[in-house]
């Protein structure tokens, strides 16, 4: 596809005669598309008769750099995957390199990996509640949302050095152990979380021009969800209970009592609103994990820094905010991994747009592609 | 520092009254500088601190900056992010459609050489030296919010040495005389 | 559910399946010819695999290993199942007609390793550029553009 789209088409009617079609071109670079997507919407009127999403604008090619790079040298490039959840993709590969080269976790490492994917969790859902907000309009919500995350990004700073590309998970552990007053500061920034939720939703998810704009836009069914393949937030606003952390458990997460908020009508506003509800639940388990939480070692013993796993293929997957995130790993016994495919859950999700965003407006497709939280770091890979 | 920054104390007590004299070099500088409107060429996870920058915490409308996402009313664009060569005419093509004067910033190492996406991959564009003129660099994975602030306070320095007359570059900002520029005070 | 009780489960449903079937790294894993690739696809499905989670593609030098992960809500378990192309003229049946979710990701092996799926029905590029020459995820890519990382670094 071009840069250029055809403005206006002629297409014949099924009723007989042609009615004339506007074509309008939304991205890459736009405010509302979350990244570098492109859609070529097709309009009758205002309405969309066809949306095209044209992505791989950021593809990188980090799955063909792996093959050339040791096992803990792909760790930093799994950071730029998912860059507003980059604990995750770090968590998921580590995973998979752990099942390949049959490495076993420290408790207390899993804690700490639960504690700061569970952190991230929040980081990533008010980026997408915020955005979801600045998409219908509300921009104030934006900023509530961030200056909630940015409080999540200092703890991370403290931990590990960086805002956004942690690095933190490695194979075999985790690369700190927590900075003195860490814990208290967390403790007291979920109290103070939990009255910015509930302010959250009182503001936005209760304000009746953001519902007049979110419920009953691009209604996703559970069917549809299963057999598309969605998962996240996305599956679960339709009312599919599929959450990793409870359906094929991993790390310490059974030990961590939970709930999964499952909404009911697959619209926008319930895809968000579950995104709120997962915050309650990460604060509660982060206040569980921290309970739990014991001295010990951060990272497995005798882990080479040359990792050279036997051959054979391992696939690991985590429940990220966006979804099942898997790792797949094949080894042919040599310290680099012949092959690494990432199962991205944005990828899977953002294929639902077409088929959501035919027959709402134009003006709902910005609210449909928010409410899908493509981030393209990881969709385009 | 240059006439305009005083403008203020002149006005009040000079000698001139109302009235001062400067050159219009200096005066487009100024006002250029002081209302860099970015456009926010996001692509990756530059991007996001990109977004922080803008934030309550950093604040970035205090230097005048302001993102805006229309490059026919932008000054400077900001390329944060990784470029891969579908992405890279459309960026050739927003930066054509910026209206002279204008500027671009570099965010970022994959921005400035291609950083870590440098060595095996096929589809990335190492730096967007390769496609557009950079007036400033800013290092980092991502730079922090305030590294970018910084930069933008550097293309400022730039600004100021720019002049209206083609090929022509100001050895530095007008500057008063030294004696003036203390007396004034006193 | 524990692998071997899917194995039991599976041999019991489909006998015909049940020596095709391997445990790796604690994975299913069901290895069959291309040819019968979509029928044992729709045999699964009908067993309880309703997701199709991950399509993929590995270069085993003389042949393509095609990678589907399938995933069961009901039996919470996961299964691999494999097929290998021949690097010439690769071709396999599209997935599309039981799982929508096969659209992308097809689409997806299709650009990086240029193996054509019968019966898909819009195979393009969807991450490199239309006009883009070869197939980059294979072993035997070369792009000038592209420069090897040195060994030492």
């Amino acid at each position: 596809m071009g840069l250029d789209v055809e403005s206006r088409r002629v297409v014949e009617v099924e009723e007989g005669g042609t009615v004339e079609e506007l074509v309008v071109n939304v991205g890459p670079s736009h405010p509302s598309t979350h990244g570098v997507c492109r859609v070529i919407a097709h309009l009758d009127s205002e309405i969309v008769t066809k949306a095209e999403p044209v992505i791989g604008h950021l593809h990188r090619g980090i799955e063909k750099m792996a093959e050339n790079r040791t096992y803990l040298q792909v760790v930093p490039l799994t950071d730029r995957l998912d860059y507003v959840g980059s604990m995750y993709a770090n968590w998921a590969y580590c995973r998979a390199v752990e099942r390949l080269a049959s490495i076993r976790v420290p408790d207390r490492a899993e804690y700490l990996r639960v504690i700061v994917c569970e952190m991230q969790r929040i980081a990533s859902h008010m980026m997408a509640i915020g955005s979801a907000g600045a998409d219908s309009g509300a921009v104030t919500q934006f900023v509530y949302a961030f200056d909630q995350r940015e409080r999540i990004i200092e703890h991370f700073e403290e931990l590990c050095g960086a805002r956004l590309t942690y690095n933190y998970v490695r194979p075999g552990g985790v690369s700190h152990d927590l900075p003195e007053g860490w814990i208290e500061s967390l403790l007291a920034f979920c109290e103070s979380h939990r009255k910015g939720l509930d302010m959250m939703d009182k503001l936005f998810f209760g304000n009746v021009i953001a519902r007049g704009r979110m419920k009953g836009v691009g209604v996703l069914s559970a069917e549809e969800a299963v057999a598309w393949g969605a998962s996240g937030p996305v599956a679960r606003g339709s009312g599919v209970e599929w959450d990793l952390r409870k359906h094929d458990p991993y790390s310490v997460y059974p030990r961590l009592d939970f709930e999964v908020p499952i909404g009911s009508n697959g619209d926008c506003y319930d895809r968000g609103r579950v995104r709120l509800l997962e915050c309650y639940e990460s604060c509660s388990i982060i206040e569980q994990a921290i309970a739990q939480l014991e001295p010990g070692a951060i990272m497995a013993d005798g882990v080479p820094r040359l990792l050279a796993p036997l051959p054979g293929d391992a696939y690991d997957h985590i429940e990220s905010a966006r979804g099942s995130l898997g790792v797949y790993l094949v080894s042919d016994g040599s310290p680099r991994p012949y092959r690494m495919k990432v199962r991205s859950p944005a990828f899977c999700n953002l294929a639902l747009l077409p088929m959501l965003a035919e027959g709402h407006l134009l003006s709902d497709l910005v609210v449909i592609l928010g409410s899908l939280d493509p981030v393209f770091g990881e969709v385009d890979r | 520092m240059a006439i305009v920054d005083r403008l203020g104390e002149k006005l009040d007590g000079g000698r001139g009254g109302s009235v001062i004299l400067t050159s219009v070099d200096a005066l487009l500088d100024y006002c250029r500088g002081k209302s860099l409107w970015a456009m926010p060429m996001g692509t990756a996870c530059c991007a996001m601190e990109l977004i922080a920058a803008s934030f309550s915490k950093f604040d970035f409308d205090r230097h005048g900056t302001i993102p805006f996402f229309d490059p026919r009313h932008t000054d400077v664009m900001i390329v944060a992010g990784t470029i891969t060569h579908k992405m890279a005419p459309v960026i050739k093509r927003l930066y054509e459609q910026m209206a002279d004067p204008k500027w671009v910033i570099a965010m970022g190492n994959c921005a400035v050489s291609g950083g870590i996406f440098y060595y095996d991959t096929y589809s990335v564009v190492r730096g967007v030296d390769e496609i557009l003129p950079v007036d400033v660099h800013i290092a980092g994975c991502p730079p922090r919010p305030e590294s970018l602030q910084d930069g933008v306070l550097r293309l400022r320095e730039i600004i100021a040495t720019e002049s209206i007359a083609p090929g022509h570059k100001r050895k530095g900002a007008f500057t008063l005389p030294r004696d003036a520029a203390e007396g004034d005070g006193e | 559910m524990k692998i071997t009780d899917l194995r039991d489960h599976l041999c019991q449903v489909y006998p015909d399946l049940c020596p095709l079937f391997s445990i790796e790294f604690g994975d299913g894993v069901l290895a069959v010819p291309c040819g019968n690739l979509f029928d044992a696809a729709s045999d699964l499905r009908d067993l309880g695999f309703d997701r199709l989670g991950m399509v993929t593609a590995v270069d085993q030098a003389e042949e393509f290993e095609l990678v589907y992960r399938l995933q069961s809500r009901s039996m919470l378990a996961g299964i691999f199942l494999k097929c290998s192309v021949p690097r010439e003229n690769p071709r396999v049946k599209s997935l599309v007609d039981l799982w929508p979710a096969a659209l992308w990701q097809e689409r997806e092996v299709f650009d990086l390793f240029g193996i054509v799926f019968d019966g898909h029905p819009d195979l393009r590029r969807i991450m490199l550029p239309e006009d883009w020459e070869g197939h980059p995820l294979r072993k035997d890519y070369r792009d000038e553009r592209m420069i090897r990382r040195p060994d030492y670094i």
